[in-house]
């Protein structure tokens, strides 16, 4: 509410449309992402624009920034039509926008990414003295203690957001749009990234913000603009919108039905059971216990080694303690073969760098992980083909063509793929690492619906979500983790939000101690 | 539906991708008829028969690339490799002489000394890449002067030859036939026919496409990445020992420079035929035509004066540009937007 207060100081600027989109539609070929969407962009205002995954938030940001073309509709920028044909145009008119991938170039150092393209120069030279120092200051308005002469590779992910962000402000923009820059963002960060938000917006900066964080946009927005499936819903200030009434306008409809009916109370014995493991500086002292038939939610922030833990059970990465059971027997689980013998399987997030051969067709991606089921010397090609007819079927798989890469499939299709392929090896347990990423809607229910099945077919889940509602209409338990250990597993009422966050941010919970009783 | 869209996109363009797999049959044909046009003795038995045995030294030693570069490696010690088993096979063979004679058994010690040169050599690329995580080039390109230099010291500068006897006792591996059909030919259609099995039909051949396609995917479906890269390499030192097998005889000789540039021309085979450089994808057959069709071009400039044979390196390489253009295909993307 204090934002409110500063924001009414200065009432010259507000009325100041910068930016509108008017009646925007797009079309991918046949397939129409935006609607006749309208939006302005107001000097020195905070404006969220809020949607789930594939409601067309980031077409939309990308046509106001000139890196797609809308099929209809006009960009006005100061009340004069424009056309931003390339991003570079839309950045000399002051249109900057941060992607949600990032894009920086890995082998260079953060000063040299920072004014790549726009380097200071002195007479032919590289002005690199000038550079440093600038790079420093800017990094230093954030808070980030990153040397500006690390290359970024060897920067964890949350630093080069920071770096991203570094970025953008040197470029002095006008209008800045954030494409969720806080998906890789620890909590801090998040409150230094809000103070440079509110900084610019306080300098007359449009700033456009995108989320599908509802707390987010309560702390940070002025108003907000919803999308769902490509039309523009409403746009509203924020301060009398309520996070379920954003909710409700995001989803359009009741999010209950989006999950597959739990019945409480049908778990059965213990089917895997994890004692005391770390993982050299990313988990410490893990224990938990699943049963069969139950999904349990792992629940944390972005580095507090789910992932980590996860890849150490199926031996993908190095444990330095820590013991396994699989039905009371102790495993030892040394490579993913061994977990492939143990039943367990594993989804990986990144579904293109590590889940799918993308300029492969679908077949070889099915089988790659089960390919001994298909022949130890030759492979039986028919038995692949009825493999996939049945996988197809299953998972109502929707591409045209079977014979089309893999690569060219909707992000829906090729999450379908993944838990397909990784079901052929018929696990008892399946750890699904952020199920729904990049997945509209109707996809997302069907995935949630998969993994109910799979429950009620006895087997056990382990779910990793960063997604709220995900994890809490899928999971019949929730283990919380913050900085490597497990602080919690929350049962019954405990399993919401708040205590999740609670939890998660260290505020509950037992630091470093194993809480399985 | 977005897929939908992208998908029919892709499958209008199934005539490109018809061409890509025919292309280098086209071209070989094309050579053909060309070399037919400008010499009535190139479609001859005996021209025929020369172009396929002289392809077999590239195209065995291309069979085993196409695994390499299919799993996303390269190996540039091929022709060092070939000179090098091909120096140690006379030396010892010239040595066994006096002891054993100038018999089969003779032959046969030669023979296996090299599949174990060349298994053991391959294996060294592979691990050592692997194992040690040093890229495939820059691995390969140190054993290749490495084994250039061995067969040069071993020859003391000069040439390596084998004993006359050995010679004639030998010499039917290169120069002999089976129903007419030269011993060489024979040895390249088993080894492509081999080839083919393993890379399109077995589970190896699957895990070097994955791998090349992707090695963190290949990783995180159980895939031994090591193990299979270095089967590769290992393929590869086989294959060059079998084209050593058959090139010593020959010749009877070697000194340091057999065998140069053939890693090139092998790689050149490879990607004419339609393997991608970047690895994921690999096809043994456009190999065999890629193979055939570098040594094809050799031979019809022998047979005629309009361009210097001289100019040989000069042709080949203009055909490997214009092979990877059109197999590309954008430029057809481009005429049909």
């Amino acid at each position: 509410m204090t934002d409110a207060a500063v924001y009414a100081v200065n009432p010259d600027q507000q009325a100041r449309t910068r930016l509108s989109g008017r009646q925007i539609c797009k079309s991918f070929g046949s397939a129409q992402v935006l609607f006749d969407v309208s939006i302005d962009l107001k000097a020195g205002e905070v404006h969220a624009l809020l949607g789930e995954n594939g409601a067309g938030k980031s077409t939309l940001v990308k046509i106001l920034s000139g890196y797609h073309q809308p099929t209809s509709g006009a960009l006005i920028l100061d009340d004069a039509p424009v056309a931003f044909e390339g991003s570079e145009v839309g950045e000399n008119h002051g249109v900057i926008l941060i992607h949600q991938e990032l894009n920086l170039a890995e082998q260079l150092t953060v000063e040299e990414n920072i004014f790549l393209g726009r380097e200071i120069k002195r007479g032919w030279f590289l002005d690199k003295a000038t550079m440093r120092q600038e790079a420093a200051k800017l990094l230093d308005q954030l808070q980030c203690d990153v040397d500006p002469r690390t290359r970024i590779r060897d920067l964890s992910v949350s630093d080069r957001q920071m770096v991203e962000i570094a970025k953008a402000l040197s470029k002095k923009a006008d209008i800045l749009i954030l494409d969720e820059p806080t998906a890789v963002l620890t909590g801090r960060e998040v409150d230094i990234l809000f103070d440079q938000i509110r900084r610019l917006r306080d300098q007359g900066v449009a700033i456009l913000y995108i989320s599908h964080k509802l707390d987010e946009i309560k702390a940070i927005a002025d108003r907000v603009t919803v999308l769902r499936d490509g039309r523009h819903i409403t746009t509203e200030p924020v301060a009398g919108l309520e996070k379920d009434d954003m909710a409700r306008l995001m989803v359009g409809r009741d999010i209950k039905q989006m999950f597959p009916d739990r019945t409480p109370g049908h778990a059965g014995d213990i089917a895997l059971s994890v004692r005391n493991l770390s993982v050299d500086g990313q988990v410490r002292d893990a224990s938990f216990d699943l049963r069969r038939g139950e999904v349990l939610g792992f629940a944390g922030i972005v580095g507090a080694g789910r992932t980590a833990l996860m890849e150490a059970i199926i031996g993908l990465r190095e444990r330095s303690s820590g013991q396994i059971e699989r039905n009371g027997n102790r495993v030892v689980i040394n490579s993913l073969q061994d977990a492939k013998t143990c039943g367990i399987a594993y989804l990986t997030k990144d579904r293109k760098g590590s889940g799918l051969l993308l300029n492969m067709d679908m077949r070889p991606n099915l089988t790659l992980l089960a390919l001994e089921k298909f022949g130890r010397v030759i492979i039986d090609r028919k038995a692949e083909e009825a493999a996939l007819e049945a996988a197809i079927e299953a998972f109502d798989i929707r591409a045209a063509d079977r014979k089309s890469k893999v690569g060219d499939f909707s992000g829906g299709n090729q999450q379908k793929l993944l838990l397909a392929k990784v079901m052929e090896t018929d696990p008892d347990i399946v750890i699904i690492d952020e199920p729904t990423r990049g997945i509209d809607i109707g996809t997302k229910s069907q995935i949630y619906h998969f993994i109910g099945d799979l429950t009620n077919r006895g087997k056990s889940v382990i779910l990793l979500s960063s997604e709220m509602p995900e994890m809490l209409g899928l999971s019949d338990r929730i283990a919380v983790m913050a900085a490597g250990c497990i602080t919690g597993i929350l049962e019954g009422n405990d399993r919401n939000e708040h205590e999740i966050m609670r939890h998660a941010t260290g505020i509950s919970g037992k630091q470093g101690v194993s809480v399985h009783e | 539906m977005n897929s939908l869209e992208r998908t029919e996109r892709t499958a209008s363009g199934g005539f490109s991708i018809d061409f890509k797999a025919l292309g280098p049959f086209l071209a070989l044909v094309a050579l053909f008829v060309l070399g037919t046009a400008i010499n009535e003795a190139f479609l001859s038995g005996g021209n025929l028969a020369n172009i396929f045995t002289r392809a077999a030294f590239i195209g065995i030693i291309a069979v085993g690339a196409t695994f390499v570069i299919t799993a996303g490696g390269i190996d540039l010690s091929v022709g060092s490799m070939a000179a090098f088993i091909s120096g140690a096979m006379i030396v010892v063979m010239n040595t066994l002489v006096a002891t054993l004679g100038a018999g089969i058994e003779t032959v046969l010690i030669g023979v296996l000394l090299s599949i174990v040169l060349g298994v053991g050599a391959g294996a060294i690329n592979g691990l050592v890449s692997t194992r040690g995580k040093i890229e495939a080039f820059i691995v390969t390109l140190g054993t290749m002067g490495i084994y250039r230099s061995l067969v040069t010291y071993m020859a003391d500068g000069g040439t390596l030859s084998l004993d006359f006897e050995m010679r004639g006792v030998y010499r039917p591996v290169y120069y002999g036939d089976v129903l007419g059909i030269p011993v060489p030919v024979i040895v390249f259609f088993a080894v492509a026919v081999a080839g083919y099995v393993l890379l399109n039909m077995t589970p190896f051949g699957r895990k070097c496409f994955a791998i090349g396609s992707n090695e963190q995917v290949a990783r995180y479906s159980a895939i031994h990445v090591d193990r299979v890269k270095t089967l590769t390499y290992v393929i590869q030192g086989l294959c060059v020992s079998i084209a050593t097998i058959i090139y010593v005889p020959r010749l009877g000789s070697a000194s340091s420079s057999t065998g140069v540039l053939w890693e090139l021309e092998a790689i050149a085979a490879v990607i004419i035929g339609g393997t991608m450089l970047k690895g994921g994808y690999g096809r043994i057959w456009g190999t065999v035509v890629g193979a055939i069709m570098l040594t094809t071009i050799g031979n019809i400039l022998n047979l005629t004066d309009a361009i210097s044979n001289y100019l040989n390196g000069a042709v080949q390489g203009l055909i490997i540009i214009v092979a990877v253009f059109l197999q590309r295909g954008d430029w057809r993307r481009k005429k049909s937007k």
